[in-house]
């Protein structure tokens, strides 16, 4: 495949296998786990994940075990700085309160965002629905 | 296989990448490959008050398909011999096909 190149940097992530990871994925969901496997379309094989909600300057984690993750919704992967990781200004919930945070929040958000739309459309502007799900 | 060519020439640069989520992060470029999927170190994110997700990641890994722009400084880009490159791409298009 590369026989014209005899250097390539290869991106590769065997050097985040059994690391502890923070992946970001394409519906916002942010999972923390250790790096099993991976291949050429980022698929990848998480162990012990736990699903990490932020809402505020709080966060709730969920444990969800082992995943594996199709490489199309991975956004990034981030190398988690077990240092760094103990100074974190944010305060962990119970799982039950995140989620009713998250909850609340969302509605807020959809509230805030059907009178923009009616504002916008009254306007004379085309509102386009975002896809749900692909919040980012 | 122009941009990926391209690109290596920037390993050690700091690079801002923009992604298609909004997300903007400076680091220094670490590898890049052929499928533009990116390498970075050192990361600082762009109003990381918005995401806190981020302050104990040092380095990432940005898969290629998500990034919108890689801004970079413009003294390291000789866009002569990038105007030559491509122009020299046309005429003979790699035969870079990926697996």
């Amino acid at each position: 495949m590369d026989s014209f190149q005899i250097f390539t940097t290869s991106t590769s992530l065997v050097d985040c296998v059994d690391k502890k990871l923070l992946v970001v994925l394409r519906d916002g969901r942010k999972l923390i786990g250790i790096l099993r496997s991976f291949d050429q379309f980022a698929n990848l094989v998480l162990q012990d994940t736990i699903e990490r909600i932020y809402v505020g300057d709080a966060y709730g984690d969920i444990p969800r075990g082992i995943f594996i993750i199709r490489g199309e919704n991975v956004v990034l992967l981030g190398e988690i700085d077990l240092d760094k990781e103990d100074e974190s200004p944010l305060r962990e919930v119970p799982v039950e309160e995140i989620l009713q945070v998250q909850r609340e929040e969302m509605e807020a958000r959809v509230k805030r965002d059907k009178v923009k739309n009616k504002f916008l459309s009254e306007q004379g502007f085309s509102v386009d629905n975002v896809e749900f799900g692909e919040l980012y | 296989m122009l941009f990926y060519s391209f690109f290596k020439t920037l390993v050690g640069q700091p690079v801002t990448v923009e992604l298609k989520n909004d997300l903007a992060i400076t680091g220094v470029l670490v590898s890049v490959d052929q499928f533009l999927n990116i390498k970075l170190d050192n990361i600082k994110v762009v109003d990381e008050g918005r995401y806190p997700h981020m302050l104990a990641v040092k380095n990432c890994f940005i898969r290629g398909s998500v990034v919108r722009y890689v801004q970079l400084p413009a003294a390291s880009v000789d866009t002569a011999l990038l105007q030559d490159a491509a122009r020299r791409e046309r005429q003979q298009p790699a035969a870079g096909v990926r697996k």
